[in-house]
């Protein structure tokens, strides 16, 4: 084995840039699902609606019991089967990240209102609000404040985590990467190349939610 | 949708031996990276802790580098990287002589990235101890190494068990990244009969059902453990609210 050589990366850089942007958009749609489905499930389970509450949780403790790349494998077996037709590995893949972490995102947003004191809750009732008034008005507005941190660094991990589409053949970055590897036979070089920029922008994105965290009151 | 349900697929041959044989691997990998993560990350955890500042940079450094890197691009780096950059004879062993390299890349990297998050766990429990206990372990004229051996680690541990169980539960989870450099483990081998016989319900049932299992099994026996090692007056899952 030659050199460490870099022209393998310059050259394949437009095609590991295409897989980078699929990457980063998986991310985005995948935190704003993760985060609408998340707050649906944390409503539900801290409504008191019995029957509601319990399925919401159970399917919390189910996925959290999963591991990502069995969730991605079941849903590109299972999307094709309900559509009646192939759809390719984008859907079935999204479909499973946001499905995966609106569990995660549930929990964070649960204990993010229930920080929110309850006397706020109370004062709602009192004017005549009823319970999604008050969550929609009261209650959200200042747990999302708080919690935004956490919800940012669950985004970076769900950056990393859609590097587990590789498993679908789904060409983000990850899948990307593999590909000019092998091709190319120059796997020292792309895979360190690959943890390298995964590395920097989740190192960057970590320090710039520490800043956050320090900048909003506690 | 038109589906023909064969729950028997899961109990033949050679179905339900690839079934067994992914869980023995799933167990295999998860408690051989345990042991590693859990000797490691203490290890590093501590070091972030003493009153150090080489040790505590090593470990924060640690920390930062396998949090910022996804497990998939470690586990690669482990199969296919590292053969190539050590020394040569040592390269040539490892690709041509090293006994089943699936399994020992899967633990190695399993065990060094999962040691990250443990250390963690162990640096926040002891940074959540008062310092007058260190204070008073000092005055009584133990070494720092005695203050950590018998004064913090011993309350430490007690305090992290609920954490440290999430973290031995994501272990298992995470071993199903070992599929990726070629280890049979239960998420490859659901996959494999679903390849084989178009029973995916099945199969990836079979496998959720066991992992959920994992998981109840783990989560009971460590609240016992819990329950027994509870230190007196200090925070609880119910307290912490966690």
């Amino acid at each position: 084995m030659s050199a460490f050589d870099l022209s393998v990366i310059t050259e394949n850089l437009p095609f590991l840039w295409e897989g980078l942007q699929l990457s980063l958009l998986l991310t985005a749609l995948a935190v704003l699902g993760g985060i609408v489905l998340g707050t649906v499930l944390a409503l539900v389970r801290l409504s008191g609606f019995a029957p509601l509450a319990l399925l919401a949780a159970s399917y919390v403790n189910l996925i959290r019991s999963m591991p990502l790349i069995l969730v991605i494998f079941w849903f590109y077996f299972l999307v094709p089967l309900v559509i009646g037709r192939p759809v390719g590995g984008l859907y079935s893949a999204l479909i499973a990240l946001v499905l995966f972490e609106a569990a995660y995102y549930s929990e964070i947003i649960r204990a993010g209102i229930q920080a929110v004191p309850r006397g706020n809750i109370w004062a709602g009732k009192a004017t005549g609000l009823n319970y999604w008034q008050i969550q929609r008005h009261i209650v959200l507005p200042q747990a999302f404040r708080h919690m935004l941190p956490v919800l940012l660094t669950q985004a970076i991990i769900l950056f990393q985590d859609t590097s587990l589409v590789f498993v679908v053949s789904l060409r983000d970055f990850m899948t990307a990467t593999s590909i000019v590897a092998q091709k190319e036979g120059r796997l020292v070089e792309m895979y360190t190349f690959a943890a390298i920029v995964y590395f920097v922008i989740c190192f960057a994105a970590s320090i710039l939610v520490r800043r956050l965290k320090g900048g909003t009151p506690q | 949708m038109d589906y023909n349900w064969n729950w028997a697929v899961l109990f033949q041959e050679p179905y339900a031996e690839w079934l067994l044989s992914g869980v023995y691997w799933t167990f295999a990998v998860a408690l051989a990276a345990w042991v590693i993560a859990f000797t490691v990350g203490s290890l590093i955890g501590v070091a972030r802790t003493v009153p150090n500042r080489f040790a505590r940079a090593v470990g924060g450094a640690y920390v930062e580098l396998f949090r910022n890197v996804p497990l998939l691009v470690q586990m690669f780096l482990w199969y296919f990287v590292l053969p190539e950059v050590v020394p040569e004879a040592l390269g040539h062993w490892m690709k041509r002589d090293m006994p089943n390299p699936q399994y020992i890349s899967a633990v190695l990297c399993l065990g060094f990235y999962t040691a990250s998050r443990v250390a963690e766990q162990v640096r926040a429990g002891i940074q959540s101890l008062p310092a007058g206990l260190t204070q008073a372990g000092q005055a009584s004229g133990l070494s720092t190494v005695q203050v950590y051996r018998y004064i913090l680690l011993p309350i430490a541990y007690r305090v992290i068990i609920p954490p440290l169980t999430s973290e031995f539960l994501t272990i298992f989870k995470n071993s199903s990244l070992a599929l990726t450099i070629g280890l049979l483990e239960l998420t490859a081998r659901a996959q494999q009969i679903t390849d084989y016989t178009f029973q995916g319900f099945e199969a990836f049932t079979a496998a959720t059902v066991i992992y959920v299992a994992i998981a109840l099994l783990a989560t009971l026996v460590m609240h016992l453990v819990e329950g027994r090692l509870r230190v007196p007056g200090m925070a609880t899952r119910e307290a912490s609210g966690s």
